[in-house]
């Protein structure tokens, strides 16, 4: 087959999804980073005629905002102690589901799995009746070891953290599979001879599994800061953002400015600065893996 | 054998922490009003009673809500397989013109997340009288660069040989495509068909802002509503809550293997 040939093929194989991509993903993005320089609002969506550039003035704005550094600051808060520990988590699963020890691993792995693959939102709602103060199973096992009720979702300082707790009870397992997967590729004899020369399990882990992990561990950290940063679901259902804000996610802030009150234009410039927090993100990311090859 | 014991002991008592929002979930939506609002809570319904479930199908007409989950996430599953597949294939297999530069560009565009489309894509649907119907929820999920990638990956390890082999038969393009990838992709297709499913079903944030009628909801965008009106009402809430999750639970066992499969591949993004 000839070149020609060959790009006529894959063309015909590549005109739906890619005019689908372009169409209504690269177009939008494109879009919205012109539309985050307007005044796009309520009236523009009547007539575009009135919408005017005002070039960063949304940007401006954005900086004197409090509750948008309230949403960025919650959404830091939740992003910089959920990762780490689901993280830790996962990995503890990981390692004691790989153990030689343990038989039926298939259905402990499987009970650990269940809430990745369940509707956030149906979750939620469950978690904000466990919550519940006065019935909620985490006051009652609370009240067992004597402590008294906690109105979780409804204190500024626990809110927080009962949304964090139970992001990382929903997506731990997904991590999990990624880290035994991780230490399944770990060859055995690199443990068959740190034990000849003596090495206890603590040794071993920390100058062998450690270090082998490293690139999965910083795979997953990506994901799971990538993933975590758009959170959304959990406050929309669990606590509307509050009480008094402390629970309001950027994406939340974002949703509620371009879709509730049609502020789009400066919607578009919080969207821009999510994006642009993301990308760093990555790029530290991918500095580190690098930097550990 | 200690050692063994704790291990066993910790593996049980955190499976059970894990289940444990599953297990009352389930058990209140069998209670009648009232009866999950107790301390100690408990867990088993006495008496067991089908009414939340009633009310859910009969007087709030969730069904409608499941039908459009249901046909939306099948619909989407189809056409996604379709379009990533033709196009993972010819990343694989074909030379073309800007094969580079547009495999560059999907490559790194890869990290900008959706929500950054939102705005003009609901513009974009609401001038095309898309808002408020199934196109809102099909048109975004037609295909995805991850989808792409992923069959394109696998797509390489098909020796060139059957491909030739087929061509010298006579076989068009299309017919290598459709009688000797997709047969061999079966297991790639198996996977991010379940991903996209299990991705439309849960979805939130787009379906809450693309659709607004009771009737056009999907399941998580019709349960999240019905919070705002029953906070006080945890059994029908968790009847509601079980019709959501059981048919994503039960995909997810009957094909297990895949998914698993699918994260091991080690790229997946949710």
């Amino acid at each position: 087959m000839n070149f020609k040939q060959s790009q006529t093929a894959a063309y015909f194989f590549l005109a739906p999804a890619m005019s689908a991509i372009f169409v209504f993903f690269f177009l939008p993005v494109i879009a919205a980073f012109i539309m985050s320089f307007t005044d796009f609002d309520i009236y523009a969506l009547g007539d575009l005629g009135s919408v005017r550039f005002v070039w960063f003035n949304n940007y401006i704005k954005l900086f004197d905002d409090p509750l948008f550094f309230t949403a960025l600051k919650n959404t830091f808060y939740f992003v910089i102690v959920a990762a780490p520990l689901s993280i830790g988590v996962s990995l503890g699963a990981a390692l004691l589901l790989n153990s030689k020890l343990v038989k039926f691993k298939a259905i402990f792995r499987l009970s650990y799995f269940i809430p990745v693959v369940t509707t956030l939102v149906a979750v939620a709602i469950v978690w904000r009746f466990i919550y519940h103060p006065k019935f909620g199973i985490i006051n009652y096992i609370l009240s067992l070891i004597g402590i008294a009720p906690v109105d979780w979702l409804g204190d500024t300082t626990t809110a927080m953290p009962a949304i964090i707790l139970m992001s990382v009870w929903k997506s731990f397992g997904y991590n999990m599979i990624i880290f035994i997967a991780g230490l399944q590729n770990i060859p055995e004899d690199l443990y068959e001879a740190a034990s000849i020369e003596g090495a206890s399990g603590w040794q071993k882990f920390k100058s062998i599994t450690i270090p082998m992990l490293a690139p999965t561990t910083i795979f997953i950290s990506l994901i799971t800061m990538i993933g975590y940063f758009q959170f959304f679901a959990e406050p929309y259902i669990m606590t509307q953002g509050g009480p008094l804000n402390s629970t309001l996610s950027v994406v939340q802030y974002m949703y509620q400015e371009g879709f509730r009150w049609w502020n789009m234009g400066y919607s578009a410039s919080i969207a821009f600065v999510f994006f642009f927090i993301i990308m760093i993100g990555t790029l530290i990311q991918l500095k580190i893996q690098k930097s550990t090859e | 054998m200690i050692k063994k014991i704790l291990i066993y002991s910790f593996l049980i008592i955190t499976s059970i922490l894990t289940l444990i929002p599953f297990m009352w979930m389930i058990g209140a939506s069998f209670m009648f009003d009232g009866k999950a609002s107790v301390f100690p809570p408990i867990f088993l319904p006495d008496p067991f009673t089908l009414t939340q479930y009633q009310i859910l199908f009969e007087r709030l007409n969730v069904w409608r809500n499941f039908f459009n989950s249901l046909l939306l996430s099948t619909i989407v599953t189809l056409l996604y397989i379709t379009f990533t597949s033709m196009a993972g294939y010819a990343f694989a297999k074909y030379r073309f013109a800007g094969k580079k530069v547009l495999f560059n560009l999907l490559l790194s565009s890869m990290i900008i997340p959706s929500q950054v489309t939102m705005l003009p894509l609901f513009l974009l649907l609401k001038s095309l009288g898309f808002i408020n119907t199934y196109m809102a929820i099909i048109i975004p999920g037609l295909a995805n660069i991850f989808g792409i990638f992923l069959i394109r990956q696998y797509c390489i390890s098909i020796p060139d040989s059957l491909i030739e082999a087929a061509r010298m038969d006579g076989a068009t393009d299309f017919q290598i495509y459709r009688k000797v990838i997709l047969p061999l992709a079966i297991p790639i297709l198996v996977t991010l068909a379940i991903f996209s499913f299990l991705g439309t079903w849960n979805d939130f944030l787009w379906p809450l802002i693309a659709l607004t009628d009771d009737s056009m909801y999907t399941l998580p965008v019709a349960l999240a509503n019905l919070m705002l009106e029953h906070t006080k009402d945890p059994e029908l809430m968790m009847a509601g809550s079980v019709v959501t999750i059981i048919p994503v639970i039960i995909v997810f066992l009957a094909l297990q293997k895949y998914y698993i499969k699918g994260i091991m591949m080690g790229s997946v993004k949710e």
